[in-house]
């Protein structure tokens, strides 16, 4: 599905990559502002994600992390700066003269195709059976052939253990359930990147490890590139190789997950892992 | 005077009442329908981006709920002479109702939770197949009980049309009043078959809610 950018699109962004380190990341933030009103919830912030990475987000509540996916997911308009994804500006479309202007609705929904997303609520469709729920997306946004897409999706209900569910409707399965369903659903769309939002904070505890069991697997068994926001520490330490931990709508420190949970530089985090784990 | 009710002239009536009931439900079930396309024309239109769509529309519907429905019937008669009058009452009355409809459609639709349409949007679904696939199927669900009580309050408004010479039922009873002195018997039987007709329906309008889950 993966469409390669234009070498222009390709020569651009290398312009706009000072550090020159010569792998585009997939993701790049660059001096990102979020504001809302006078508050500001994103201050400058600078991060990139390489091409099949898997980050996690940590930090305290109210710190920005949900806001980076929401972003990201075009859930939300950057009040300054640009998201970069894949050489291309995520929010932006450039001008003949080469400057950038805000996408409108068609370029974002363009850009948003390369991107998943798993909510804190699941958000499945009530009104659809879990079938149509997963094929509702690739027939009608990528053209799929029904059959094709229907074939794929009961493949995907079985990777995520729910083969038996494929008529049932969304009020008739438990949070975890739903959830597996939420996250067939978004994988059914092939995304180069998945954000998952504090997916497991709606669960009921004896259901979290299963539905964090297949995000292992997947983070293990495919090349998707993975964004989590999650407070299950245990996660960020078996699944991502970097651990970013945000406060205040800045990175206060990255690193791989042994390095900030078995030796963090900052104050910040020290103070929040103790307090969570 | 002292007169006692007049059975006779009760059955002699009937078959005329019945023919203006006929009118009656017409009006009614095809005012509803347009009040139930245009009311939800109207909540979506009312959402669009643009303020050229969304200032004329509320501009139109409060000039409809502020104006009574009779005098909206007068002058639609006066202004289109040469059309049916059955056809100017029924679309008054879908005009006067969609007023009151799209209201009870806003309702709805932004009683579908955010997540619905930040879902949407995740799977980049465009605006029309969102609103289409998942938002209204869940919006018209919520709100099916609402519009079933405003077809019943638009069927009891029928009378109305009478005004401007629909043969519906309360005309048809006038006219066998006029002609028989029998007022009585006419529009107490004519005040019967709207009982008997709307009290079952709002009867079965409750169950659907609780079916509904409301």
């Amino acid at each position: 599905m993966a469409t390669e950018p234009a070498p222009l699109e390709k020569t651009a962004a290398a312009a706009v990559d000072p550090l020159h380190t010569g792998v585009e990341p997939l993701v790049r933030f660059d001096k990102v502002v979020k504001r809302y009103g006078d508050h500001v919830v994103l201050d400058e912030l600078d991060f990139s994600v390489r091409r099949g990475e898997h980050v996690t987000l940590i930090g305290p509540s109210g710190s920005g992390k949900t806001t980076i996916l929401r972003l990201l997911m075009t859930l939300e308009k950057v009040s300054d700066g640009v998201i970069w994804v894949d050489g291309s500006p995520l929010s932006h479309v450039r001008g003949p003269d080469g400057s950038l202007k805000p996408a409108g609705e068609k370029e974002l929904r363009r850009s948003r195709k390369k991107i998943g997303m798993v909510f804190q609520q699941f958000n499945l469709f009530p009104n659809m059976k879990v079938l149509q729920n997963i094929t509702e997306a690739p027939v009608n946004v990528l053209g799929m052939d029904k059959d094709e897409a229907e074939s794929r999706a009961r493949e995907l209900l079985d990777l995520v253990g729910l083969s038996g569910k494929v008529d049932a409707h969304p009020s008739q399965l438990s949070g975890g359930q739903q959830q597996r369903v939420a996250i067939a659903r978004a994988l059914a769309m092939r995304p180069e990147i998945l954000l998952l939002d504090e997916v497991t904070s709606a669960l009921d505890p004896e259901l979290v490890a299963g539905v964090l069991d297949l995000l292992s697997d997947i983070a293990r068994t495919t090349d998707i590139t993975m964004l989590c926001v999650t407070h299950e520490m245990n996660f960020a330490r078996d699944v991502s190789e970097t651990v970013l931990m945000f406060d205040a709508g800045r990175v206060v420190e990255s690193g791989s997950p042994e390095k900030i949970f078995t030796d963090p530089e900052h104050e910040r985090t020290r103070e929040f892992l103790n307090a969570v784990l | 005077m002292n007169r006692t009710f007049d059975w006779d002239a009760a059955g002699d009536a009937l078959p005329l009442l019945l023919e203006g009931f006929r009118v009656t439900l017409l009006a009614t079930v095809l005012g509803t329908l347009v009040a139930a396309v245009l009311g939800l024309a109207v909540a979506v239109a009312g959402r669009a981006p643009s303020r050229f769509v969304t200032v004329p529309v509320k501009a139109v519907t409060e000039f409809v709920r502020a104006t009574p429905l009779l005098v909206q019937l007068v002058g639609a008669a006066a202004l289109f002479t040469s059309v049916e009058p059955l056809t100017i009452g029924i679309v008054v009355l879908g005009i006067h109702y969609a007023a009151y409809t799209s209201e009870v459609y806003r309702a709805g639709i932004d009683g579908v939770p955010k997540g619905q349409w930040e879902a949407c949007r995740a799977l980049s679904m465009s605006p029309r197949r969102t609103w289409q696939a998942v938002i209204l199927p869940q919006a018209v669900r919520n709100v099916l009980p609402a519009l079933g009580n405003y077809a019943i309050s638009m069927f009891k408004e029928t009378p109305f049309l009478a005004v401007i010479t629909v043969h519906e039922m309360v005309f048809e009873a006038r006219a066998y009043g006029a002609d028989h002195f029998a007022y009585t018997e006419a529009f107490t039987l004519a005040g019967l078959v709207f009982l008997v007709a709307s009290y079952p329906t709002s009867l079965l309008m409750r169950k659907l809610e609780k079916r509904l889950g409301h």
